[in-house]
């Protein structure tokens, strides 16, 4: 098992507190355009999401990249498994962009790769997340909840004669 | 120089030769008036004559922001419209919030002055440093999504847009600013000043950021925050919205009835914001948050009955207690419907809605008669309501009055003591007798009858949350019925919500608990400036209170206009909690000007002048 960010879709206001939190700790200004989780508002269905990344096992942009730049790495105090940029070696050529098929890299002002790192273990945008919409725990934990949603519509739908 | 909180640039635009330029804030104004509503006063104080004509090309429309716009502070997301309103004859100042206001920081810019007139419709496109004038003419007319919708087509995917709709185009003297598809800036007709100049729409794209003076300590000042929120009270907000007051105001007999002719509804418990979560919003119990906001209390509802069938954002709290109550509809989806209608049409629901529950009790009491409105339009008539809403927005037939605002509609008949307002602007959804606090504010508001400029019910329905104005005395929890203690609180409520007003925040933060210290903390940490304690926190929320009240001297207002209808003072509650009560406004009005450091004129001594450095400005 690995810690990851898993998303509650269903409890996102759409509110940005994760974007802000994640540029301000990165880039030490609140700016939602540096944000590297983003979130999209469906007004009227009253539905916000917020897409960061995955930390893919086998990742589109960690195959592509030609300078080798970007690495797996696990993170000692969580132990959690985080694709990391190396922005000494990254040369900001875009490919991981081009790969990425959830635009969740991007070269930014300072020309090399951004990314979620993890924040050290300590994800911002969890640790702001003000509905709980974000956690960061055991991947299991997202389709765990998934799966008792499930079992609890199913549940409701069986009823024995009264 | 790397600025901090505030951008420290000023957008000045003028629609006369449809030209801008850029211009640096003036600093030591910053620090004394902050931002937002305070900076806004004192920009407009110095720019304008405050006895021009509203519609006039000599006011000014300011949209400005506060150094916590933008950034990670709770609710750190309002900008406010600033100007000379046309209802009131005083200062306007809305405030709204949502990535409109957020991204006029991210695109460099503390405050947009809009000056003179455009010959023809236009609107503004704000990209970072590139700004360009767009002809608005196939805009004109359409309605608030409409626009919004067009000009994010015809600008920018990310761009942000606020508008009026066609109320603001005619005129409709309490016509709103509409941004974010339904947030309002709604009070006091700052869209008709925007329809007088032909600004149809403001569209905005920043890629910039905001920028603290001290990043761990504003961290630090953010999670106090949090922490202070984490309890039941912003759940049950987040869950119900404003709305989930309405139990409350009922249950101390202030629920607007009949034109404020009662302060119970017997039929109040179809209105209930639980029942609005649990029967129309589109997600129950699930609020939507604007940015950086961790309650989210707006939602989206969707009315299926065919006879008020529509989607959009709303309604809140004094919505429903004047579209449901005041016009006694008890119906959430007649309520809904009018909501839809204002919203999309671009005008105020509190003054659309008292204004038509006055043209009902003048009705039956056959001062109007049936054949000026049209129909018949009893309390309780809800198809005639939304009927009545749109013809105010197309200025149509007797919605041509009605659009004057309620007190010049009762003037017309030569009959005011209908009017239930304060300096021509209506009330919102609390009868001040049984808010004897409330009662005090709707009467020395700047900008006249107002709810969220002096929050004095917040102490009278939810006690002590807090707040210093009430902990530093002592007090547990406020007796709404007693007025003795009210002149005190009344002063120290308007000056810290002036200084709420003015950091960019939304104030409902600030009424779940958060309080002066923690909004202190984040505003020096965010500007790098020293506020002086909070003696001198709260002295410059005076400064800002003194300085509208200044603008509306100047504009002609005067004591005389601090008063309250006759109903109010004269006529007893008959049924309720507050039952047998009146505004005691006669005894509460003198200390109060006492404490506020006035004559018994209402106006600013020299000492207290002195006291808040207003001496340069008090000289004409």
């Amino acid at each position: 098992m690995t810690q990851m960010i898993v998303i509650d879709i269903g409890k996102c206001t759409g509110c940005g507190t994760c974007e802000l939190m994640c540029s301000f700790r990165h880039h030490g200004e609140f700016n939602p355009r540096k944000a590297r989780i983003h979130k999209t508002v469906f007004l009227y269905d009253e539905l916000a999401v917020p897409v960061v990344c995955s930390q893919c096992e086998d990742a589109w942009c960690e195959r592509i990249c030609p300078a080798g730049a970007i690495a797996h790495t696990i993170e000692p105090t969580s132990g959690a498994a985080v694709l990391k940029v190396d922005e000494q070696i990254c040369v900001g050529c875009k490919m991981c962009m081009l790969a990425c098929p959830f635009g969740n890299i991007a070269v930014g002002a300072k020309g090399h790769a951004e990314k979620c790192d993890l924040c050290d273990g300590d994800p911002q945008c969890v640790k702001f997340c003000p509905r709980g919409a974000l956690h960061f725990a055991d991947s299991e934990r997202g389709e765990g909840e998934k799966r008792r949603k499930l079992a609890t519509a199913l549940a409701a739908s069986y009823k024995e004669s009264e | 120089m790397t600025m901090h909180g505030w951008t420290q640039k000023v957008l000045r635009v003028d629609l006369t030769n449809l030209s801008s330029s850029v211009e640096d804030l003036d600093r030591e104004a910053a620090e004394q008036y902050i931002g937002g509503l305070g900076l806004g006063a004192r920009y407009l104080y110095d720019e304008i004559d405050p006895a021009v004509d509203a519609y006039s090309p000599e006011n000014k429309v300011l949209f400005v922001t506060g150094p916590l716009t933008g950034t990670g502070a709770p609710a750190g997301n309002r900008y406010v419209v600033v100007t000379k309103s046309p209802l009131t004859g005083g200062i306007a100042n809305s405030t709204a919030a949502g990535e409109f206001a957020t991204n006029l920081k991210y695109a460099g810019y503390d405050m947009v002055i809009f000056e003179g007139k455009a010959s023809h419709p236009v609107y503004l496109y704000i990209d970072d440093e590139r700004i360009s004038f767009r002809d608005a003419s196939g805009l004109w007319g359409k309605t608030t999504s409409e626009t919004e919708l067009a000009v994010v087509a015809a600008t920018a995917p990310d761009a942000k847009v606020s508008c009026i709709g066609p109320a603001g185009e005619k005129l409709v003297r309490f016509a709103c600013v509409i941004n974010d598809m339904g947030r309002a800036a709604g009070r006091s007709g700052v869209g008709a000043v925007m329809g007088s100049k032909n600004l149809k729409a403001v569209a905005v794209r920043g890629t910039g950021g905001v920028r603290v003076a001290d990043n761990a300590r504003f961290l630090a000042a953010i999670e106090s925050c949090y922490a202070t929120l984490d309890d039941p009270y912003t759940e049950h907000f987040h869950q119900t919205g404003t709305p989930g007051v309405l139990e409350l105001v009922h249950a101390y007999g202030v629920m607007p009835t009949k034109n404020f002719q009662f302060g119970t509804n017997p039929h109040g418990d179809r209105l209930t914001g639980e029942l609005l979560a649990d029967t129309l919003s589109v997600r129950k119990r699930m609020g939507m948050g604007c940015p950086a906001c961790p309650i989210a209390c707006g939602r989206i509802t969707r009315v299926k009955n065919p006879d008020f069938a529509g989607i959009g954002a709303g309604p809140e709290y004094e919505t429903i207690g004047m579209f449901g109550s005041s016009c006694y509809t008890n119906d959430l989806d007649a309520v809904s419907k009018a909501n839809f209608i204002c919203n999309e049409m671009g005008m105020d629901t509190i003054s659309a809605g008292n204004g038509i529950a006055c043209t009902m009790e003048m009705f039956e009491a056959g001062v109007i008669p049936q054949a000026d409105i049209g129909f018949a339009l009893p309390f309780g008539e809800a198809k005639g309501m939304v009927r009545l809403a749109e013809m105010i927005a197309a200025r149509e037939g007797f919605g041509d009055l009605l659009a004057e605002g309620a007190y010049r509609m009762t003037e017309h008949y030569g009959h005011t003591e209908y009017f239930m307002g304060v300096k021509k602007q209506e009330f919102p959804s609390y009868d001040g007798r049984g808010l004897q606090g409330m009662a005090l504010g709707y009467a020395t508001q700047p900008r006249g009858a107002c709810h969220i400029r002096g929050e004095l019910q917040d102490l009278d329905l939810y006690g002590q949350l807090g707040w210093r104005v009430t902990r530093d005395r002592g007090m547990e929890a406020v007796d709404p019925l007693s007025w003795e203690d009210k002149p005190g609180l009344s002063v120290d409520v308007q000056d810290w919500f002036c200084m709420i007003d003015s950091c960019g925040v939304c104030n409902f933060v600030w009424f779940m608990g958060c309080h002066e210290d923690q909004m202190r903390e984040l505003l020096e940490a965010a500007t790098g400036i020293d506020m002086g304690g909070h003696e001198g926190f709260m002295r410059t929320g005076s400064r800002i209170f003194n300085l509208e009240t200044l603008f509306n001297r100047r504009a002609g207002l005067t004591s005389a206009d601090d008063t309250l209808p006759e109903r109010m003072l004269r006529t007893p509650l008959p049924d309720g909690p507050a039952k047998g009560y009146v505004c005691e406004l006669d005894k509460m009005l003198p200390p109060y000007y006492e404490l506020r450091g006035w004559d018994a004129q209402g106006n600013l001594t020299a000492e207290k002048a002195a006291e808040l450095g207003l001496e340069a400005l008090t000289t004409v």
